[in-house]
Order: structure tokens, then C-alpha cells, then sequence
């Protein structure tokens, strides 16, 4: 679990010197090599790796971008087309950035349903949970204001729509938007502090995944189980064994993600955003990037006023509640046990949940008409009702299955050939010799 | 705190509250200009205001003019378009004031409040969807007026909200007719 004592022994006598004034390298020796990990960790706990690879690679690839692009309003869209032409490799760099940012999202998601399948968030893992999400709300920040820098019809109206968001707000909200824009409308200033902003926030990614490990590094990951570390059999090291299962993680993932950038590296885009911005017409569908349909949907889904609240503000606030039921998750769920393993109803509702974020995704790609509005609305009926109903009160109601007692119990069980068990876990058990 | 033996409240405490006074006055004053650079600058305040020439514009047609970033509709109204946005029950208007630029706040959404005393064909209007700001298409949807395409708000012929997301009807800036055929927006 947490630190335990430290087993790092410098070889050499540089090492030594070093250990004295600096312990860097027993830092990294204790936090990633002789660390221990829950020998049952399937391949959905390789995301983690998985993440920090990507957010490095957007670093990496969006420095370099940064070189040749130029945050000018006359500027920004040749620019791009001049790194996808004229510039070495630039194309690559440009496709690379573009669909990692796509790909970091397809990493987060699976890794935040994997918090939610396994109730990664109970108790004590309360703050590792939160840090991720103020991680996932810079990501979309990030996101967000990257996608302007080309500056294409979808770049412009996505900004428009997006910071209109604020001008919902009560007093204040025309305030704040134009403090956003630097003007009255998305323009030349506009693009300048989005580009800033978007070479900050990585930074800022960074540190709080710091604090996201830290976290970790004190409460111990969780497991399929969800039952806690309890003895020295419960545990490998990290290094062999979680270093070799990321590492093979990380390759099968950016190899789906090298067929996407060689093969289909515009599947995820827009064609609109290789039309150059005109503040003059809109295009005749404003779809933000794939990974915030749902969120849309949810916002196009408020048509009618709820008392003093009108449509536009409910619908800004239940977009923004959408995510802060991400925050309230560990205190909304009720139920002692973890893992959705041994609880069959969550179960059953995790999977509906998860195929009621797909269905939202989808119809926030789909028009405001028609029949589409109407499954919206019942679609994010459902969405808040899975935090605010679901989780509080499926604690208090349902029988678990029978925990076995340890970790190792429930691997030598599997082992023995007992049950099929879920599919996620077929892999689950890591080589059994050490 | 440590010293026991001397009278509250004591130099120490002096320096404490001044200190932490002269902190957060000081933290505020240097923080005000870093939120201050974020709002529109001069240059783009200068643009406040844009002088069209309208005598082109024939009974039936528009044009569409750059203010402040965003485009102004100024519409030449047929009469068809004018009898339908008086013919409108006030009661059935999703937005019942006027937003007006020129009239009072409170002023109800006639048609005439949505245009000028003497010049009710002229309809002039700052062309964004009052939901999440896109440029709604004009003469199109439900009621004649403007059709918004992103969330799906109709306007009718004097530019107010009839259905959808939209909160209310769409603005009426400050402007004149300078001449007959000339108007100066903003």
C-alpha cells in the first residue's frame, strides 16, 4: 500500500553522493519500481500509463507545432495549411496532435468508466478521484480552445457557441464573456489568449497529475476486487510486472492510434474547419469536436423554461451539472462495496449508463429537431438520474455477492477454474510464479 | 503570543494586521490589471460605430454590415412583412420587450418599437441568435422572419424570438438615418 520503507540501496559511489544531497533517483526507485501493486490489475488499469504517454506526446507534438504556426486571425488558417504542405514532416506533426488529442480523450473516458465500474472513488480515494477530474476539466478546456487555433468555420462558430455559454449567466454573464473575448465577438483577440492559454494548460495537466499520483502513491491503486491490499501476497512489484503490462498497453493502443493518424487521420475532424472562418455565416451545423457531443446533447436537450430559469441558462446549467455529478460521485454512492463485480444492479446500470453516454454523444451529433430533441431530453433524464437516483439508492437496496476475503483468495479461486467470471478479467491475473 | 508580559494589543500585533492589510491591497491592485488586459481594448472600441448607405436597397431586400465583429442586418420590409409583425398578439411573445436600443428598457416589442418613429419599414438588427450567437438565416422557417440553423430559433419579420432555445428577440443597436439614404450604426 502506501510507502512503506524505503529498500533503495545506491551501487555506486556516485549513487551515494547523490542519495545524500538529492534522493531523486529513491524517489523514482520507491515510486516505480520496488513499488507494490495488487497482482489482479487488468489491462483497464494500463490507462493511467496510458495517459501520461499521451499528455507527454501532446507536449512534444504541440512545441513543435507552436514553431510554425502564428496566432494571428490573417494568419492562423495558412499557417496550418502551410505546416500541412510546405513545412517537413509537418503533416504528420499536425495529425499527430490532432488525433492524440482525440486518442488522450478515448484514454480518459475508458479510465474514468473504469473508476466508476470498480468504485475507484470510495473511500480513501475520495481526492484521487476529484484531482481527476479537475484533470479532465482542463483537458477539456485544452481541447477546447486547440480546436480554435486552426481557425475554420467550425474553430470560429465553436468559440462563439461555446463562450455564449457564459453570457446565460444572470448580471454578470456579458461581463465575463467579453472578458473572454477581449471584444464583442470572437476575433483576432480572441484567437491571441486562446493560444496562450492553450500552451499553458498542459502545464498545468502536468502538475496536477503530480498531485493525481501523490494521491495515488498514499491510498494504493484499487483492483478489480475492490478489496484492499491486506498482505505481501497480495501484491507484485510494479516494476517488473504493471511496467511490462503498460508497456504492452501503450504499444496495442498507439498502434489504433497510428492506423487513425496514417489511415483515416480526418475520420475524427470536421470538414467545415477547412473552410476559413467567416464572422458573417454560420455553418448549417455546429457540431463540437466528438468527445463533448454528449455535453451538447445535454445543453440542446433544455428547450422549455423551468420557473425564473429560461431555456438558454437551464441549458448552460445542466451542461455544467452533467460534469459536476463527476465531483459528487464518491458521497452519492451509498453502497460499502467497490467493485460492480459483486454488486449484479449496479452492474446492470453501469452498462445502461454507459450505453446513455454513447446514445448522448450521438444525438449531439444529430440536428435539434424532431424526434431527436425528445430523445435528448429523456437520455439526460436518465444521465442525472443515474447519479442522483441510481447510485444513492442502489447502496441502501442491494444484496452484494459474497467478497472473498482477499485478493489472493479471489485469484487462486479464478485460477482454479472456478466460474467464467467477467470477460474484462480474463487477463486479470498477472503470471502467478512471482 | 510569546511575549506574556506585555500589554494587548502590543507592536507585534500592529505589524501583523498592517502587514496582512498592506498583503491583500496590494495582491488586489496587482492582480486588477492582469483581469483588465482581458477586456476589449481601445482599438476595438474605436469601431464603435459604422455609417451605411442604404439607397440601394429596394422594398424586399437586405444587406448586411460589419459592427463591433458582428454583422447588422438593415432590411428593406415589404408590406407583407410589416402587416405580419403588427398583426402579432403581444401576449404570445416569447420575449415582451422591445430591446430597443433607441426606446427604454421596458418598452413592449411592437412592431413599430422594433423599428424607427417614421421609418417602420426599415428593420435594423444586430443579426445573432440570442441563444449561443450564431447568425440566424433571413427571410426563412416558421414565421418569415429569420431561421437560427445551430439550436433551431425562429424570428418573425420584426427580428422577435417565436420558438426554439432563443431567450429573447434579437437587438436593436443604436442608429440613425443621418440622411435618407444613409445610416450611422452604434
Amino acid at each position: 500500500m502506501s510507502e512503506g520503507h524505503s529498500t533503495y540501496t545506491p551501487k555506486t559511489g556516485i549513487g551515494r553522493w547523490v542519495d545524500a544531497r538529492m534522493p531523486l533517483p529513491r524517489l523514482v526507485y520507491d515510486s516505480f519500481v520496488a513499488y507494490p501493486v495488487p497482482r489482479n490489475l487488468n489491462y483497464a488499469w494500463t490507462f493511467g500509463g496510458i495517459l501520461a504517454l499521451m499528455l507527454g506526446a501532446q507536449m512534444l507534438t504541440g512545441i513543435v507545432l507552436a514553431m510554425h504556426y502564428a496566432a494571428d486571425s490573417s494568419l492562423a488558417f495558412d499557417s496550418v495549411e502551410k505546416i500541412m504542405r510546405d513545412v517537413n514532416s509537418g503533416w504528420l506533426l499536425r495529425y499527430l496532435h490532432s488525433n492524440g488529442a482525440s486518442f488522450f480523450f478515448v484514454a480518459v473516458y475508458i479510465h474514468i468508466f473504469r473508476g466508476l465500474y470498480y468504485g475507484s472513488y470510495k473511500a480513501p480515494r475520495e481526492l484521487l478521484w476529484i484531482l481527476g477530474c479537475i484533470i479532465y476539466l482542463l483537458m477539456m478546456a485544452t481541447g477546447f480552445m486547440g480546436y480554435v487555433l486552426p481557425w475554420g468555420q467550425m474553430s470560429f462558430w465553436g468559440a462563439t457557441v461555446i463562450t455564449g455559454f457564459f453570457s446565460a449567466i444572470p448580471l454578470v454573464g456579458e461581463w465575463i464573456q467579453q472578458l473572454l473575448l477581449g471584444g464583442f465577438a470572437v476575433d483576432n483577440p480572441t484567437l491571441n489568449r486562446f493560444f496562450s492559454l492553450h500552451y499553458l494548460l498542459p502545464f498545468m495537466i502536468a502538475g496536477v497529475v503530480v498531485l493525481h499520483i501523490w494521491a495515488l502513491h498514499v491510498v494504493g491503486q484499487s483492483n478489480p476486487t475492490g478489496i484492499e491490499v491486506k498482505s505481501k501476497t497480495d501484491t507484485v512489484a510494479f516494476t517488473p510486472y504493471a511496467t511490462i503490462k503498460d508497456a504492452f498497453g501503450m504499444l496495442v493502443f498507439l498502434f489504433i492510434f497510428a492506423y487513425f493518424v496514417f489511415y483515416l487521420p480526418n475520420f475524427l475532424g470536421h470538414p467545415d474547419n477547412y473552410v476559413v472562418a467567416d464572422p458573417l455565416k454560420t455553418p448549417a451545423h455546429i457540431v463540437p469536436e466528438w468527445y463533448f457531443l454528449p455535453f451538447y446533447a445535454i445543453l440542446r436537450a433544455i428547450t422549455f423554461n423551468i420557473g425564473p430559469i429560461n431555456s438558454k441558462l437551464g441549458g448552460v446549467l445542466a451542461m455544467f451539472g452533467s460534469i459536476a455529478m463527476l465531483f459528487l460521485v464518491p458521497w452519492l454512492d451509498t453502497s460499502k462495496v467497490r467493485s460492480a463485480v459483486y454488486r449484479p444492479w449496479y452492474k446492470l446500470f453501469f452498462w445502461l449508463f454507459v450505453i446513455d453516454a454513447v446514445l448522448l454523444g450521438w444525438l449531439g451529433s444529430q440536428p435539434a429537431e424532431g424526434s431527436y430533441v425528445f430523445m435528448a431530453q429523456m437520455a439526460t433524464l436518465f444521465y442525472f438520474a443515474f447519479f442522483l437516483v441510481v447510485l444513492p439508492v442502489l447502496g441502501l437496496i442491494e444484496t452484494p455477492r459474497r467478497l472473498p476475503n482477499s485478493i489472493t483468495e479471489a485469484v487462486l479461486e479464478k485460477n482454479k477454474g472456478g466460474g467464467g467470471g467477467h470477460p474484462a478479467r480474463a487477463t486479470a491475473a498477472p503470471e502467478t510464479k512471482g | 503570543m510569546s511575549a506574556t508580559d506585555i500589554q494587548d494589543p502590543n507592536r507585534r500585533d500592529f505589524l501583523y494586521v498592517a502587514t496582512g492589510m498592506a498583503a491583500v491591497v496590494g495582491a488586489g491592485a496587482v492582480a486588477w490589471p492582469f483581469i483588465d488586459q482581458m477586456r476589449p481594448d481601445a482599438s476595438t472600441l474605436a469601431l464603435a460605430s459604422v455609417e451605411v448607405d442604404v439607397s440601394s436597397l429596394t422594398p424586399g431586400t437586405s444587406l448586411v454590415v460589419k459592427w463591433r465583429g458582428k454583422p447588422v442586418v438593415v432590411r428593406n420590409r415589404t408590406e407583407q412583412e410589416m402587416k405580419d409583425g403588427e398583426a402579432v398578439n403581444l401576449a404570445e411573445l416569447k420575449d415582451p420587450l422591445a430591446r430597443n436600443a433607441n426606446l427604454p428598457a421596458d418598452a413592449p416589442a411592437t412592431d413599430a418599437n422594433r423599428t424607427m418613429p417614421g421609418k417602420e419599414a426599415w428593420m435594423v438588427m444586430v443579426q445573432v441568435c440570442t441563444h449561443l450567437g450564431c447568425i440566424p438565416l433571413g427571410q426563412e422557417g416558421e414565421f418569415g422572419g429569420w431561421f437560427c440553423p445551430c439550436h433551431g430559433s425562429t424570428y418573425d419579420t420584426a427580428g422577435r424570438v417565436r420558438g426554439g432555445p432563443a431567450p429573447e428577440n434579437m437587438s436593436v443597436p443604436v442608429f440613425q438615418f443621418i440622411s435618407d439614404t444613409k445610416i450611422r450604426i452604434g
